[in-house]
């Protein structure tokens, strides 16, 4: 082991590229569907249900047993275990469907065959039949049937909104559709299940959370959690789409491996991966905002209807983050926002990047552009006045003690000559012509901890070997956000030695047991503190060693850049290792964390859900085409707070990234059911994500290098994967800037999102008049 | 011949039994284990499995395009070189420069697209190492990425652009060679089978018309970009499929007259769009991506029948005619005629298009191409309109405004053009035609737009015209530096 003393390379909070991004242009980053296969591997494929809600009168598999290759076909009645794949333990999520189906799209058998092509074809020859039932397929349909809820509800209060709104100066009431999201993530969702002795099964799965395969596994397998083990080196991304939903996947993949005693993979194709799997929830959100003449909000109600589809899935805590971030930044001196968590016959929705956070914020950004347009001041002028100073409370009565954004947007302000430009933009829609500007500068508070305080653990294990040589292992899954080399980078700098010395390995529930999920942007927080533990255990074990053996007082024994300094000896780090592995010294150490000071109460509504909050903030400047409601988008500015970035070249990379993907939320990523209940956007020839010309051609990105988390996180970085992803929002708004020229401002443009070309162009006709 | 040949990297493949439905993704995945080109989507709308093909043109030049693996069907590769992800290195066996720049620049995240993405920078750095911005959009039209918001991609091609070392590349290096050994495995028809699933490759296009003659049923199967679609996403059986994108790929401007021959791909035509019909090079540019312009035919479009594809509203607008041939049999129909009703055309069995034959506009045509669709690029067209107009001492003496995505065909607009003929060229008369579009359409309401924005920016298509005709300097489109 080679560590230049004064040159140590990935070190916390330096640039450093991606572990695998060699491996990646080359094309030799393995996947999952890239692993070799086990001799005699089968192939499973799903049968999807072609009825939004029905009773399954006949299933004929006739055709599909006698096509070439098949070994046989899954139904319910063949699954031992529990037919439930629910995360929340509701059980009412079936792996495969048993005799109710209730979306079009849900899994109601799988293929087993030599081939995946023949377990494809073959599933295409089933015929099930069914007797239709009536099918509820929007959410304000199902509130105002008095449709169930598919998890509790949830209300946060504080003060009395009703009279602070009926007392209010000014009032406004509106009602936004915010549409939801596929995640499009590259790598669909895949899982290869091999059995071993006794009652084993190993996975590879695409997962974000292998503790719950594990146990989702172990649950239909009958066989208890520590037979089960589950391996991700690496997905292909995530984005919240393979939290819960990659768990019926490597369900059937075991089930079918048990039973036939082969290695079974299991892999749908993208139209099946966008049907059968959950979305970003899209929400019906009912505002009334109460203000006084300055524009500063005097009371706030607001109603999120959310489609959750036919099952709880994660719609809970969802629709919770819905309202923890209704505020966004923004003081509510009186408040009532509350969920409706609506059981539609659709797919179920789940995570998606930001968690019902984003279509919580949107909500707070409207009612300030209503208010804005209402008063006739500029839009940043009144986020300015209602800005949370430090001691207010939130909505979930938690005490805002952080706040920075009155700096951050000051200098983001200045930095992307805002003014200037939004005067810039007002002259050239004055001239009354087809294209049309608008412009843009919107925050994010975004409130980091998983709201199930229980989440907030992790762990690592930390082998240093003999020569020298240290692999790292935690509890959190890499999915491209470069999670596993900002922890490297944590344990590199623990022991000061280059991070070439340390080798990540892939994540499996062998090495860390009972993880959460790498979701809610707390991957680096949770596992990066684990692993500085584990760091720190070892270092101490070499410490006291060195103390003894080159007799120093253990305060005296340091460690220094590839070496541990003993008093006035400098010790290289092999030998020194190699020294306390003859001593028999323990080389290896398990960390752990639990986030401090959380603490939430449902019931109440009241608490500290969060550890600390993350802001940012981006200004946009859009185009718009009003005679046929295309629009670009000319220009970003983004100030993006990451506490102290362990990696700034690749925070900077998920800040950009996230903004891409929350413009695309709001603007050209549409999901369109027909009126059977069929999405007809199930693939990216119909659903749309952003390509290279869509992001915006000047895109200047910054982080605000002067912030330090203030509470104890991992080197005082902040979480960096969501909070981001709420500045697409900024787009948005331009763009109904944009369309309110066209009658001169007097009124918001109030498009619903996404603000596809068509929905631009209807909302400028009918401004127009 | 029963054998199809290609060259793989840097091996020769010699296959016989090959179906029809046989893709290349399957072959280079499960068949040779190259695991770096990724399956995404199966519709060559994702590109992670972006591969370049190396094919000898009519001039018998070597070119090497980005194409899409999971739609391209292993016929379609007879006498190519196919070149992948695992082929690519540096000088000096490292990475190869557009993958280094990927890695300086943080091109990478989740790393699923980026094998697809170095590929298509790879055949840009190729051809045009200068590509500025505009130009890198182009190139990746056909390429998602869900992670990076592409900043730190288009400046790896950027950086990488700059740097130069194209003559030192090993696909330059070994050019001769390769161009050598793929003309060695043309010749003479190749019918290929895996089972009853049959694949036909013709020698030339007289071959084509016999074996036609032979196989009336055939599917014609041409870049792809669409049956390429029945086979990964209906399981349709195409057998017998006879594979012709290698032939008629003759373009000729004589006599006031493009003739294009049915098997020029998008791409091919571009420098003739640019050179004679500038009006319609944007619009040119955002048919499919890269990828599939680079394999989809001008021909297979038409005859498709699509109501939606790209190029007949504008080829109709400008008076084309279409060459069907069947046997030694040629016979000419103004291009409209071709689309009897959705799903039906005037195609005889045996009977194949051969070339489309455009008009060159004249003195006084006013020419314009447009295209709606949710996303700017790579998307399928919403409403697509080709207007040609010809005025004549301050009135309009000829009008031909064709759609796509307003009725079961591509078709013109009859009562919007009466509104326009034998008017004075001004406005009334264009607000005029465009009422009368409701009267000429009633589109349906889809995934892709309602009917309402259909009739809606359809009238407004109009009036843009109109506009762009009328006062020349108006800001009339986005992006406006890029027009100059």
């Amino acid at each position: 082991m080679k560590d230049d003393s004064t040159t140590l390379r990935g070190q916390a909070h330096q640039d450093l590229i991606h572990d695998s991004a060699a491996k990646h242009v080359a094309g030799r980053a393995d996947y999952t569907d890239d692993l070799i296969e086990p001799v005699g591997t089968l192939h499973a494929y799903l049968g999807l249900s072609t009825c939004a809600h029905g009773r399954i009168t006949g299933m004929d598999f006739a055709d599909t047993l006698a096509h070439p290759g098949v070994l046989g076909v899954l139904t319910a009645a063949d699954l031992e275990g529990v037919n439930d794949v629910s995360p929340s333990g509701r059980g009412d999520d079936p792996i495969l469907a048993d005799g109710l189906v209730q979306f079009w799209g849900q899994p109601v058998f799988a293929v087993i065959a030599a081939t995946r092509d023949q377990a494809r074809r073959a599933a295409h020859k089933a015929r099930i039949s069914y007797d239709p039932l009536p099918a509820i397929l929007d959410p304000v349909a199902a509130l105002e049937a008095g449709g169930p809820y598919v998890t509790e509800p949830l209300t946060l209060r504080r003060g009395d909104a009703a009279g602070a709104l009926a007392r209010a100066r000014h009032r406004i009431a509106g009602r936004l559709a915010v549409g939801g999201q596929d995640h499009f993530y590259l790598e669909g969702q895949i899982a290869l299940a091999i059995p071993g002795e006794d009652d084993e099964m190993a996975l590879h799965v695409s997962t974000q959370h292998p503790s719950e395969v594990q146990h989702m596994v172990a649950h239909v397998l009958r066989v208890p959690s520590h037979s089960v083990v589950v391996n991700v080196r690496r997905m292909g991304g995530g984005f919240g789409g393979k939290e819960t939903q990659m768990n019926l996947f490597a369900c059937v993949a075991a089930v079918a491996a048990r039973r036939w005693r082969s290695a079974v993979k299991i892999r749908p194709d993208r139209d099946d991966d966008m049907i059968a799997t959950g979305k970003r929830h899209d929400f019906v959100i009912d505002y009334r905002a109460g203000f006084d003449d300055e524009g500063r909000i005097t009371a706030i109600e607001g109603d999120f209807i959310a489609r959750c589809g036919f099952s709880a899935d994660l719609s809970g805590p969802v629709t919770d983050r819905a309202l923890f971030h209704a505020d966004n930044a923004y003081y509510y001196p009186d408040v009532r926002v509350s969920s409706h968590p609506m059981k539609t016959n659709t797919v179920s929705n789940t995570a998606f990047r930001g968690f019902g956070g984003p279509q919580g914020c949107i909500m707070a950004e409207r009612v300030i552009e209503e208010i804005a347009y209402a008063l006739r001041l500029d839009p940043l002028e009144v986020r300015k006045r209602n800005l949370y100073r430090n001691g207010q409370l939130t909505p979930y009565h938690q005490e805002v003690q952080d706040q920075i954004l009155p700096r951050l947007i000051d200098e983001l302000e200045e930095s992307s000559d805002y003014q200037a430009r939004r005067r810039a933009v007002l002259d050239w829609n004055a001239q009354d012509g087809v294209i049309r500007k608008g412009i843009a500068l919107t925050p994010v508070k975004f409130g980091i901890s998983f709201t199930n305080t229980a989440f907030n653990q992790a762990g690592a294990l930390i082998h240093v070997y003999a020569d020298g040589s240290i692999q790292l292992n935690h509890g959190g899954t890499e999915m491209g956000q470069g999670l596993n080399t900002k922890v490297a980078q944590v344990v590199a700098e623990a022991f000061q030695c280059d991070i070439s010395r340390i080798k990540i390995t892939r994540t499996t529930t062998e090495k860390v047991p009972n993880t959460s999920a790498t979701a809610a942007s707390s991957g680096t927080d949770l596992n990066g503190m684990a692993a500085l533990d584990a760091a720190e255990q070892i270092k101490a074990r070499l410490v006291a060693f060195v103390a003894e053996r080159w007799q120093v007082a253990p305060d005296r024994v340091t460690f220094a850049p590839g070496h541990l300094r003993a008093g006035d000896h400098l010790i290289p780090f092999d030998q020194v290792i190699r020294a306390a592995y003859l001593a028999r010294i323990h080389l290896s150490a398990a960390g752990f964390y639990k986030t401090p000071k959380i603490h939430w109460d449902r019931a109440t509504g009241r608490g500290r859900p969060f550890y600390y909050f993350a802001y940012g903030a981006a200004v946009a400047e859009v185009s718009v085409d009003t005679l046929t409601g295309e629009y670009v988008i000319d220009r970003a500015d983004i100030l993006h707070d990451v506490g102290r970035s362990l990696n700034p070249a690749l925070d900077r990379g998920q800040v950009e990234g996230a903004f891409v993907q929350g413009a695309g939320w709001l603007t050209t990523e549409e999901l369109w059911w027909d009126g059977d209940g069929r999405l007809r956007t199930h693939a990216p020839s119909t659903y749309k994500v952003p390509l290279a010309s869509d992001r915006p051609r000047i895109f200047n990105v910054r982080l605000a290098d002067w912030s330090e988390a203030a509470e104890r996180t991992i080197k005082r970085s902040k979480a960096v994967g969501e909070p981001p992803f709420v500045l697409g929002i900024s787009v948005f708004e331009a763009i109904n800037m944009a369309v309110a020229s066209l009658a001169d401002y007097r009124e918001p443009a109030r498009i619903d999102a996404p603000a596809t070309p068509e929905r631009v162009l209807m909302a400028a006709e009918r401004l127009r008049g | 011949m029963t054998q199809l040949r290609f060259l793989l990297n840097d091996t020769e493949i010699a296959l016989t039994e090959v179906g029809a439905s046989d893709t290349l993704l399957d072959h280079l995945r499960l068949t040779r284990r190259l695991t770096g080109t990724k399956e995404g989507c199966a519709e060559g709308d994702c590109g992670a499995c972006t591969v370049l093909s190396g094919r000898l043109t009519e001039d018998g030049a070597l070119i090497y395009e980005p194409i899409n693996a999971c739609i391209r069907l292993m016929a379609s590769c007879h006498a190519t070189h196919v070149v992948t992800i695992e082929h690519l290195r540096g000088p000096d066996g490292g990475l190869h420069p557009v993958q280094q720049a990927m890695v300086d620049h943080h091109g990478s995240q989740c790393g699923f697209c980026t094998p697809g993405i170095v590929m298509a920078l790879y055949g840009l750095w190729m051809t045009n190492p200068e590509a500025g911005e505009a130009e890198i959009e182009t190139a990746l039209q056909g390429n998602i990425c869900r992670c990076t918001g592409y900043a730190p991609i288009i400046r790896a091609a950027l950086a990488v652009g700059a740097a130069g070392g194209q003559t030192q590349d090993a696909l330059a290096r070994e050019r001769l060679a390769v161009a050598a050994r793929l003309r060695s495995m043309r010749g003479s028809r190749v019918s290929l089978a895996r089972g009853g699933d049959r694949a036909l490759i013709p020698a030339d296009t007289d071959d084509l018309a016999a074996l036609l003659q032979e196989e009336p049923g055939a599917t014609l199967v041409a870049g792809a970009t669409d049956v390429g679609l029945w086979v990964t996403k209906f399981m349709r059986d195409i057998s017998p499929a006879i594979f012709i994108g290698h032939l008629m790929k003759e373009i000729v401007v004589e006599n006031g007259t493009i003739r294009l021959g049915a098997g020029v791909t998008y791409s091919e035509a571009m420098p003739l769009i640019a050179r004679h019909l500038p009006q319609a090079a944007e619009y040119w540019s955002r048919i499919g991506g890269w990828q599939v312009r680079n394999a989809g035919t001008i021909g297979a479009n038409i005859a498709n029948g699509s109501p939606i594809g790209d190029t007949p509203p504008l080829l109709i607008a400008l008076g084309a005619r279409l060459v069907l041939r069947r046997g030694d049999a040629r016979r000419e129909i103004p291009l409209e005629a071709f689309f009897i009703e959705y799903g039906k055309q005037d195609r005889q069995p045996g009977e194949f298009v051969e070339a489309v034959l455009i008009p060159l506009p004249g003195e006084g045509d006013r020419i314009a191409a447009y295209k709606i669709s949710k996303r700017r690029d790579s998307d399928i067209t919403a409403v697509a309109a080709g207007i040609a107009i010809r005025v004549e001492e301050g009135r309009i003496a000829s009008a031909r405004l064709a759609f796509g995505g307003m009725a079961g065909t591509p078709r013109r607009a009859a009562r919007a053009e009466a509104a326009l003929l034998g008017q004075p060229f001004a406005a009334p008369a264009f607000d005029a035609a465009g009422r009368a579009l409701a009267e000429d359409f009633q589109p349906l309401t889809d995934m892709r737009a309602s009917a309402a924005y259909r009739a809606t920016v359809a009238r407004n298509l109009i009036r843009r015209f109109w506009l762009e005709q009328s006062e020349p300097g108006l800001p009339l489109r986005l992006r406006q530096s890029e027009e100059a």
